[in-house]
């Protein structure tokens, strides 16, 4: 088996593992007062106090939620709330089309529920946005602007976004940026004091952390509107009793994932080079997304397009070769339609319809791309024969 | 390891059969797709997205294209420990089946788009992609038999339990693509409910979602509503056989022949007798009404013959079923150049144009062909 779809979810690390494990059969509500909720809160404050030092914010900011669904949601249509309630004129969205679907669909839901004017940020041809097309949607009227959602770095074609001059540009008008940084985490510098980011969606399962387990970096000056009520958890912003052996876990990926991530980078940009190398030898005409310069793109990631071929064909050749990677993100499963992603970047539609996502991990091996590199001409050659239906 | 009468031939090379397996998320298909991994096959899942806009809940027994239908589909597939992926046919079935639906209404013919998805899209579409992937065959949860003969050729019969039959939708299939399909529920005499229990020993949840019937692209079922969506309203006259105006109409595309309820005419017939629809047409939309015994039909001709097999020369004797779940009639029959000219040995009613007539030469599919133009005993109501 290669398993080359990491970004969709990563196996948890064994000190991950352990952490959880350990702790599962412990009962304690970490809002209860008595010793076995002393427990809990504890184990859960020193998981927030790590993971702040892992992203470089204070344990104050750390909102845990059930996921980055949750957290880019929480950002999105919180924010949106709370900046409208205190200027009914500010409606306006600025978000890129090459969003995950769930800042896309949050914000598409604001659109057609909440009076929202969304605007796309343009993208290049990477499908990268730019701090001065940022500059001139703000331009147009500072005033109306809610808030700006920008992603860090890209889930399928593994573009990075530079974040810094984003929010830059946008504090020159006081308005919040969120980005969804789910991809970005253990494989770039991720400094949420430095990003200057309001808000910042981070995912447990991405980084060999447990599933159903994430968190909104949140700024300490920001209260969004709740989308859950109860309790009043986690500054009032996420009611609901905290899961204290996801959080230990996770904190412990998060600790991991950035003491490990200059190496990790180094190493896994070596193995997916090789593995690029290796498709474009056996394909020569397969085209590949997102930025060639691996200083803008995630190490670990590796998209093509191959020209002819029906995507949903060549995950299929493949998986039966024990090659598990995919056609772009996972959440499009169902019906296959060609990727936002790809289209936004401007790529004819028929050849987005050819997609494929390889994403290395933690447990990439060079057998891996051997894998690949063996499998990839014959699997394309015979998609190509099957042609786009 | 038993394999089904007739399955595709064992590859040379001496792997096992590769067989794609059409899921549609009901029991039938399920459970072939199980028999199919049982008779040592390596089997593959498929569901076909066949709707652009595919609704999230089935509502009642109609339709298979929803998202529900999907991941019925898929749960079983995991259930059943095979892979699965669901493939976007919509655009071919759109214009393949949707469309072809609308302009034989349209024009006045009473489709059957069931016959035109297997001959277009699953043992077309769906097959050549299959093959070009590697695949040996596509297999599906039709209830009919192939049997191959001794010189290789293969034959489609009809199923063992004449109740459960739907060799009929697959009348259009021609010898290559019988080469390369599968049906693992053919040969077993069993109701429905045998099926279910079936589903049920094997753990497959879809045991007790309820059959679909209605044609799939329609969700609520209301053929009528699609069609005046699709073709607005033209309002037109409806008249006897004598020309005299009736009534009007909405659209003649609303009728089909021999149809008596929804004619909505004031005054009853001269003689109190029920009247039906005998005849539309779409260049005057006119729709003309009259008594039963003028719909009795003495022959027929019918275009696009489709053989299973060599085409039969000369005359012949057969029996031929008109429609999905009609009965047997006997004709007699014969290929005049590219037109196939049928004459019954006892009138029939209800035979509309657009309608495939399938041929049986006992249990054996001989062919089909679509229905162009009918003789009645009346010659008032005038063929078309």
């Amino acid at each position: 088996m290669a398993y080359l779809d990491h970004a969709a979810t990563t196996p948890m690390l064994p000190e991950a593992v352990q952490a959880m494990t350990a702790l599962l059969p412990l009962a304690g509500n970490a809002s209860s007062l008595h010793a076995a909720g002393r427990r809990a809160r504890r184990t859960v404050e020193e998981g927030r106090e790590s993971l702040a030092a892992a992203l470089g914010a204070r344990p104050s900011e750390v909102v845990f939620t059930a996921g980055g669904t949750e957290a880019d949601n929480l950002a999105v249509k919180g924010l949106y709330w709370a900046r409208r309630a205190a200027d009914p004129a500010r409606t306006r969205v600025l978000t890129s089309p090459v969003e995950h679907h769930a800042v896309l669909d949050a914000v598409h839901w604001l659109a057609d529920h909440e009076g929202a004017a969304v605007e796309y940020l343009p993208v290049d041809a990477l499908g990268r946005v730019h701090a001065d097309a940022l500059r001139e949607a703000i331009a147009r009227n500072p005033a109306d602007v809610a808030l700006v959602t920008v992603m860090w770095a890209n889930n399928e074609i593994g573009t990075v976004m530079p974040v810094r001059e984003l929010t830059a540009v946008a504090a020159e008008y006081g308005i919040p940026v969120h980005a969804d940084a789910v991809q970005a985490v253990g494989q770039l510098d991720v400094d949420f004091a430095a990003s200057g980011l309001a808000a910042m969606t981070v995912s447990g399962h991405k980084i060999g952390g447990p599933y159903g387990v994430g968190a909104l970096l949140l700024g300490r000056q920001y209260a969004p509107v709740p989308l859950l009520h109860g309790g009043g958890q986690e500054r009032q912003v996420r009611s609901g009793t905290l899961d204290v052996p996801a959080v230990a876990a996770f904190a412990v990926a998060g600790t991991l994932a950035a003491e490990r991530r200059a190496e990790f980078a180094r190493e896994i940009g070596a193995l997916r080079d090789e593995l690029i190398a290796a498709v474009r030898a056996a394909v020569p005409d397969a085209v590949l997304g997102g930025d060639p310069d691996p200083a803008g793109r995630l190490p670990a990631n590796a998209h093509f397009s191959f020209p002819g071929c029906e995507g949903d064909s060549l995950l299929l050749l493949l998986d039966a070769q024990g090659i598990e990677c995919s056609t772009g993100s996972a959440c499009t499963a169902g019906v296959a339609q060609p990727s936002h992603v790809v289209l936004a970047t401007g790529t004819d539609p028929d050849l987005a319809r050819g997609t494929l996502r390889f994403s290395l991990g933690h447990t990439s091996t060079k057998e891996d791309v051997a894998a690949v590199a063996a499998a990839i001409g014959p699997v394309v050659e015979r998609a190509r024969t099957a042609g786009l239906s | 390891m038993s394999d089904f009468p007739g399955a595709p031939s064992a590859p040379r090379d001496g792997r096992r059969l590769r067989v794609l397996a059409a899921m549609s998320g009901g029991v039938d298909s399920a459970v072939a797709a199980a028999r199919a991994v049982e008779a040592g096959h390596d089997v593959t899942g498929v569901h076909l997205a066949l709707s652009a806009n595919p609704q999230s809940f089935r509502t009642g027994a109609r339709g298979c294209c929803t998202i529900e239908d999907s991941r019925d589909a898929r749960r079983a597939a995991d259930v059943i420990g095979i892979p699965f992926y669901c493939w976007d046919l919509a655009e071919r079935f759109r214009e393949d089946v949707v469309e072809d639906f609308v302009a034989e209404y349209e024009a006045g013919r009473t489709p059957n788009p069931c016959l035109r998805c297997n001959e277009k899209i699953k043992f077309a579409a769906l097959l050549d992609k299959a093959l070009a992937l590697g695949f040996d065959a596509v297999c599906t949860g039709h209830y009919a038999t192939v049997v191959v003969n001794e010189d290789g050729t293969r034959e489609l019969h009809r199923a063992s339990d004449m109740a459960k039959d739907q060799s009929y939708v697959l009348g259009v299939l021609d010898e290559r693509q019988l080469a390369h399909a599968m049906f693992p529920l053919g040969d077993t005499v069993t109701t429905k409910d045998e099926i279910r229990a079936e589903a049920e020993r094997r753990g497959l949840a879809v045991a007790k979602k309820p059959d679909s019937h209605d044609i799939c692209f329609i969700a609520d079922g209301d053929t009528q509503g699609f069609l005046a969506k699709r073709l607005g309203k033209a309002e037109g006259d409806i008249v006897d056989e004598a020309g005299n105006r009736l009534g009007t109409h909405e659209g003649a595309y609303g009728f089909t022949i021999g149809q008596r309820k929804g004619l909505r005419i004031g005054h009853p017939a001269p003689d109190g007798k029920p009247r039906y629809v005998l005849d539309i047409s779409p260049v005057t939309n006119t729709v003309t009404v009259g008594p039963a015994e003028a719909l009795d039909v003495t022959a027929l001709t019918a275009i696009k013959p489709r053989w299973c097999g060599v085409a039969p020369e000369g005359p012949g004797t057969y029996t031929a079923q008109l429609r999905a779940h009609g009965g047997e009639t006997e004709v007699t029959a014969e290929l005049v150049g590219e037109e196939l000219r049928v004459r019954f040995t006892e009138p029939v009613r209800g035979v509309a144009p657009g309608q495939a007539i399938v041929l049986y030469d006992g249990t054996r599919v001989v062919g089909s062909a679509t229905i162009a133009a009918t003789e009645r005993v009346r010659t008032g109501a005038a063929a078309q």
